[in-house]
């Protein structure tokens, strides 16, 4: 498909380059207002504007109250505050726009202005912000304090022991939600129990909800099985609305019904999906979403699933799209909702792309910073793949890290991990054999436990996923006959957490804006305000929390470095003798080179970065130097552990006034006495990939200046590999153990090397 | 019933008044324990927000501001007694074009009162009919 390797006569071959990058398998779209391309403003989008007579709206953004739409209507009786409305219509838009990023104007003020706005207001008032404003004010907006985020938990085959594992693998990175949904709609009380199962080992507080049809999800949860509920989706245009099979009031008296049976709710709504629907009505993606949002508040919801969601394709696809999705998220906060930010539908396959649009959500916190963030693989995720997937997650655990930003997760070892998986497989098999419902075999447990993917298990099918879900629902089964199993096969610990969360519906706490589980605690706009204003107020992570999130795998320390390197203190000892003569004096042989070898060569470290033994390194060196009709000299410098100062110093000793200087990583320079320290002949830094072929070539040339000859200078060629990020970490702290040899005034030491047979 | 209105300052009520927290059929909180649960003491309504509850969150909904939250729980409330297909029912009939009059939604509304003494979700379901009648909602989808 590509023709990137034969150049083309009238094309930069760079185009053709760019063509296979993943970045341009996305499609873009030009900006076009007429068919609803337009993010921000579009010809068509009304004045903002409200009319209100004796406490009623009488018009608004245009629309006189006789021709309100259903969504008009509603946002008018329900949203529109009109004791707040004629102070907050009459403010300066721009003027609201600086207190939005003002830190000094409490959340709180603001909140209460927006309660006497039109949707039309609110977008155009956004709208004056860029990406960083938005990113800010969001910061400042948004309801509860402390950060969240929310995973999906799905797989390819509906395998309810893989959910199992995998819910419990959520939980214990942190997630405080996760949601799941079927390929089969018929498996959906097989994923609720194997979710709810899995997301009681280790900790309770987990909330859970099973994505399905509309009476299917309300029956579930009425179980007992979930807690949540957020596929109660809005839309902005009345006909979307209708194509959507539902109204304002039936959405809203869906809202009461799951508030009636102890379950937390949120809806969706998102930029894109009336343009998906194909009734835009001309109007902008943000115009749309604020009437949305201002209809979510309307309706009484305690929040929102926001930013897109399977719209964010879409609109990513527009100019200013990554934007408009910061901008309606900071519209449902500004509107006291809960937000689960979007971030969840893949909308590139460009991973800079992906890692643009987290950033700002990442450093800004949000209630929940991914209304799904696939904690599967890309092909598990039931939804479709999300933003940042099971692939990625070490990838933002990293993020978290290089920003001190919590995203709400938590790095776990391999144990802990294989340890929750196990814990959880063997929780589902005694619930599912102690109801009768499967008996999942040893084979199928092993093959789960250490999947990364379902292409990786041999575990139920779809089908028997069928056949535990019907009997689920045909024999009544509730929470409690699966806290009774657990218990009574020694699952206490987990029974327990699985009361503990229905438990919760009594006092319903968790019902209120912005609510999940900590620590066993609610958490929720109202115990943990967002009270930002300014540096050292809001949200700041405590040293536990710092802590939580350096801790990565695989991180480097000086011990580490020093005990990897004793490791070859005894097989370089056979292969290489340095015996100190005494101090160094200036040579005159003109053939003589001197290779000045840094304090710790062969001392303390014992090879290059690259991994060559220094002993090769040694012996490479001679050998290039012999071929160029020179003789070798070793010196070790103890003033010096600097590359150029080593190899200045070592010329000067030497009579032909050449010297090669190196350090143990492998870094060496080639000099001559009568230059500047850092105006070197040759300069070869990049120890990683220097091979021992180089260092012979070196002393080769090394040679050749001694002759007067110019040598061809020797490249050691790079693919622009990132190799301070491989090695960086390494290289300073051995040149640390290299500069705290160094003695002050030391003077340069004559050593004779005995380079010892290899062992065969 | 308490008579003060609850306020931020009660929430978490779980936490905060656990004394005025009861399920359906009167159990505490401390009731509800895995004990309890193992000797057959309790049943999914004890595990189910009461009427009282949410009348009480909405209390603190409003004290925090939240006007349309605390509408949501009064909504709510009315609707905990009322059987689940009621609820599925009523949901059906809400939905664009599943009734063909205002007549039909006018009587939904009519008998939830009767029966639930359900006034604000009568109320509600009244003012749908009148924008759907106005609105053409009753026009027949194929």
């Amino acid at each position: 498909m590509s023709d990137g390797d034969r150049p083309l006569p009238n094309r930069w071959k760079r185009f053709s380059e760019w063509d296979d990058r993943p970045l341009r398998l996305d499609k873009f779209a030009a900006e076009d207002a007429e068919s609803g391309f337009a993010a921000f403003k579009s010809p068509h989008d009304p004045t903002p504007g409200l009319a209100v007579t004796n406490g009623g709206v009488t018009v608004m953004d245009g629309i006189a109250a006789a021709d309100f739409d259903m969504i008009d209507w509603f946002i008018a009786t329900y949203h529109i505050d009109p004791e707040i409305a004629a102070e907050a219509m009459a403010m300066p838009p721009l003027d609201v726009a600086r207190m939005l990023v003002d830190m000094n104007v409490p959340r709180h003020v603001l909140v209460r202005l927006a309660r006497g706005m039109t949707p039309a207001r609110l977008a155009e008032i956004v709208g004056l912000l860029s990406s960083l404003e938005i990113a800010f004010a969001y910061s400042k907006m948004r309801a509860r304090k402390t950060p969240g985020n929310q995973a999906h938990v799905t797989n390819a085959k509906d395998d309810p022991l893989q959910m199992a594992a995998d819910a419990a693998t959520a939980v214990a990175f942190g997630f405080d939600e996760i949601e799941t949904t079927m390929r089969v709609a018929r498996n959906s009380w097989s994923n609720a129990l194997a979710c709810a199962v899995g997301a009681a080992v280790g900790r309770w507080g987990t909330l859970f909800q099973c994505s399905s049809e509309e009476a299917e999800e309300l029956k579930i949860g009425m179980a007992g099985f979930t807690s949540y509920a957020e596929t109660v989706s809005v839309y902005g245009t009345e006909k979307s609305f209708i194509d959507g099979d539902d109204t304002p009031w039936s959405k809203a008296f869906l809202a009461a019904a799951y508030a009636s049976r102890g379950i937390k709710m949120r809806c969706t709504s998102g930029a894109g999906s009336e343009l998906l629907m194909g009734y835009h009505e001309k109007k902008s993606l943000l115009y749309l979403e604020a009437r949305c949002l201002c209809l979510q508040r309307a309706m009484g919801v305690q929040g929102t699933q926001n930013g897109g969601i399977d719209g964010a394709p879409v609109t990513c696809t527009v100019p200013g799209g990554m934007r408009e999705l910061m901008a309606e998220n900071l519209i449902a906060v500004w509107l006291d909702l809960e937000c689960a930010s979007g971030n969840d539908a893949r909308p590139t396959e460009s991973e800079i792309r992906v890692g643009a649009k987290i950033l700002p959500y990442l450093i800004a916190g949000s209630d929940l910073i991914c209304s799904g963030f696939g904690s599967i693989l890309k092909y598990d995720n039931s939804f479709n793949a999300s933003l940042l997937n099971g692939e990625e997650l070490e990838d933002y655990l990293v993020l978290q890290r290089d920003f001190e930003a919590d995203g709400g997760l938590t790095s776990r070892d391999e144990n802990t991990l294989l340890d929750v998986r196990a814990r959880a497989i063997e929780a589902f098999s005694a619930v599912v054999e102690e109801l009768d419902l499967a008996h999942p075999t040893a084979a199928m447990k092993q093959s789960v436990l250490t999947a990364s993917g379902s292409d990786d298990t041999r575990s139920f099918t779809p089908r028997d996923a069928t056949l535990i879900s019907e009997a689920i629902e045909q024999r009544g089964i509730t929470i409690l006959s699966v806290i009774k199993a657990l218990a009574r096969r020694g699952f206490e610990t987990e029974a327990n957490n699985l009361l503990q969360l229905v438990r919760l519906r009594v006092s319903g706490d968790y019902l209120q804006t912005s609510a999940v589980v900590r620590d066993g605690r609610v958490l929720s706009a109202i115990n943990d305000p967002n009270d930002y204003l300014g540096p050292g107020s809001g949200y700041q992570l405590s040293p536990q929390r710092r802590g939580e999130i350096s801790t990565i795998r695989d991180v480097l320390t000086r011990d580490q470095v020093l005990r990897e390197e004793a490791i070859h203190k005894a097989p370089e000892a056979k292969r290489i003798r340095y015996r100190t003569i005494g101090p160094a004096a200036a040579g005159n042989v003109v053939q003589d080179i001197v290779i000045g070898i840094s304090p710790a060569f062969g001392s303390t470290l014992f090879r290059t970065v690259a991994g060559h033994p220094l002993s090769d390194v040694v012996r490479h060196l001679i050998s290039g130097i012999a071929e160029g009709g020179c003789h070798a000299r070793i010196v070790r410098m103890q003033h010096t552990a600097d590359t150029s100062f080593i190899g200045l110093s070592a010329a000067r000793l030497a009579g032909s006034g050449i010297g090669i200087g190196i350090q143990a990583k492998g870094t060496a320079v080639i000099h001559q006495k009568d230059r500047m320290p850092h105006n070197n002949l040759e300069l070869f830094s990049n120890a990683p990939i220097t091979r021992l072929e180089h260092y012979r070539r070196m002393g080769a040339n090394a040679a050749a200046y001694a002759h007067g000859h110019l040598p061809e200078p020797i490249v050691v060629p790079t693919r622009g590999e990132a190799l301070g990020s491989r090695y960086h970490a390494r290289v300073s702290l051995i040149y640390a153990i290299e500069t705290a040899l160094t003695i002050e005034g030391g003077a340069p030491q004559e050593i004779e090397v005995a380079l010892l047979e290899p062992p065969q | 019933m308490t008579t003060a209105k609850l306020t931020t300052a009660d929430y978490p009520l779980a936490e905060r008044r656990p004394e005025l927290v009861t399920g359906k059929r009167g159990k505490s909180l401390d009731d509800i324990t895995l004990d309890a649960v193992m000797a057959d003491d309790i049943s999914m309504d004890d595990l189910s927000i009461t009427r009282h509850a949410l009348h009480q969150q909405a209390e603190i909904a409003a004290d925090a501001g939240r006007a349309t939250l605390a509408q949501n729980f009064r909504r709510a409330a009315e609707l905990v007694d009322v059987p689940q297909e009621t609820i599925m029912q009523i949901y059906e009939r809400l939905r664009p074009g599943r009734a063909q009059s205002k007549a039909e939604l006018v009587q939904l509304a009519h008998d939830i009162e009767q029966r639930y003494g359900a006034q604000v979700i009568a109320a509600f379901i009244r003012e749908a009919a009148d924008v759907y009648d106005r609105r053409g909602l009753f026009s027949k989808r194929f």
